[in-house]
């Protein structure tokens, strides 16, 4: 129970520090489910990632059901995400009974303004991290140059990349295992 | 029954949007215009405050759509409709993972996507750099790069990464200071 509790509580502090969208909770998971509580690696983080970007639904709530399966099973996973989605569904009923403009306020903007130029750097920062675990040798680094570029080049979908570095994942390594 | 509709929709949306929260927003357009519960202009009105409150934008924007239209119940029952087919999904494949942990295949399949997951990851705080270090609808000139968000990503940067101790500090201190700054910068 003390457990349960202890996956909603760290998913709710992981939603209600996530600004400006997906990609910007990954700094505060590396910190606050890496580093804190140990109960996922950043190896890991990059494959509930890789698989979020090509199954239903959001990455924040797919990655959050993975980690809370692994420490307390199924109830773990719904537990966790119920975690996650709870500060939004606090703070947006609030806020939609009472302005209905709150985006628009100047100041907003201005603080989200600057919000958005940190969360750039916490991003890299992060990338870096994951970099360190998911990149252990050339074959990976121009798998990882390959992606970026063509993520940035083309409009195809991430499904079509997960599953084409997958199977270069395969051929690589079983290339490597023929030559030994 | 407007809460089953309303849980049938966003369990659809969450069942069919692949790839993050912004994947939602064709599904919300669609949404807008065969049940009329709200229109396109509010939508994006509800975009730019899901953007501007805490939390992943897709749960953002599930609520708000659930609460504009049936209240706090409907708040509930949206984001639910829109979690519940990633979590059994999630479920499903975390218990093959699990199975499979030790296959050699499974495990080359993961040498190659971490590195693929990681610039992917890359690619998005790129576009979010890009949008909010440069402004890309100017020509090349100095006026082209925004310097006051330039120079507030180096000192972040910097912080972040060599000034020991401070380094170390929660990501959302950082964010703070970036709030701050924005606001009194009037970025």
């Amino acid at each position: 129970m003390r457990e349960l509790w202890n996956l909603f509580i760290t998913f709710a502090k992981v939603g209600v520090m996530t600004f400006g969208g997906g990609m910007a909770m990954l700094p505060i998971l590396q910190r606050e489910v890496v580093q804190n509580k140990g109960w996922a690696t950043d190896e890991e983080l990059t494959d509930y990632f890789a698989i979020g970007q090509c199954t239903p639904g959001i990455i924040a709530v797919n990655t959050a059901t993975f980690i809370g399966q692994k420490q307390r099973g199924v109830l773990g996973g719904v537990v966790a995400t119920l975690g996650m989605v709870f500060p939004s569904l606090v703070i947006i009923t609030a806020l939609a009974g009472l302005i209905t403009n709150f985006a628009h306020v100047a100041w907003v903007q201005h603080a989200f303004a600057g919000i958005r130029v940190v969360v750039c750097v916490l991003i890299f920062n992060a990338v870096v991290k994951l970099w360190k675990s998911a990149v252990h040798d050339a074959w990976g680094a121009l798998l990882f140059a390959a992606v970026l570029a063509a993520t940035l080049l083309t409009g195809l979908s991430p499904v079509v990349y997960v599953l084409l570095s997958a199977v270069a994942g395969i051929v690589i390594q079983s290339l490597q295992e023929g030559r030994k | 029954m407007i809460l089953l509709q309303l849980f049938y929709e966003f369990f659809k949306t969450g069942l069919f949007a692949v790839g993050g929260g912004l994947a939602t927003l064709p599904f919300l357009n669609d949404m807008a215009d065969r049940t009329g519960w709200f229109t396109r202009a509010q939508l994006a009105d509800m975009l730019a405050v899901s953007e501007s409150t805490p939390g992943p934008i897709g749960v953002n924007m599930a609520t708000y759509v659930g609460f504009t239209t049936a209240g706090p119940l409907g708040a509930l029952v949206a984001t639910v409709g829109l979690v519940t087919p990633s979590v059994v999904v999630i479920l499903i494949i975390a218990a093959f993972l699990r199975a499979f942990r030790h296959n050699e295949y499974v495990n080359s399949a993961f040498y190659g996507l971490r590195p693929a997951s990681t610039a992917m990851v890359a690619a998005a705080g790129l576009g979010v750099a890009q949008l909010t270090l440069l402004h890309t609808e100017l020509p090349l000139s100095p006026a082209f790069f925004n310097w006051p968000a330039i120079a507030l990503a180096a000192a972040v940067l910097v912080l972040t990464r060599w000034v020991p101790k401070v380094k170390d500090w929660h990501p959302i201190v950082f964010i703070a200071i970036g709030a701050a700054v924005g606001v009194i910068g009037n970025f």
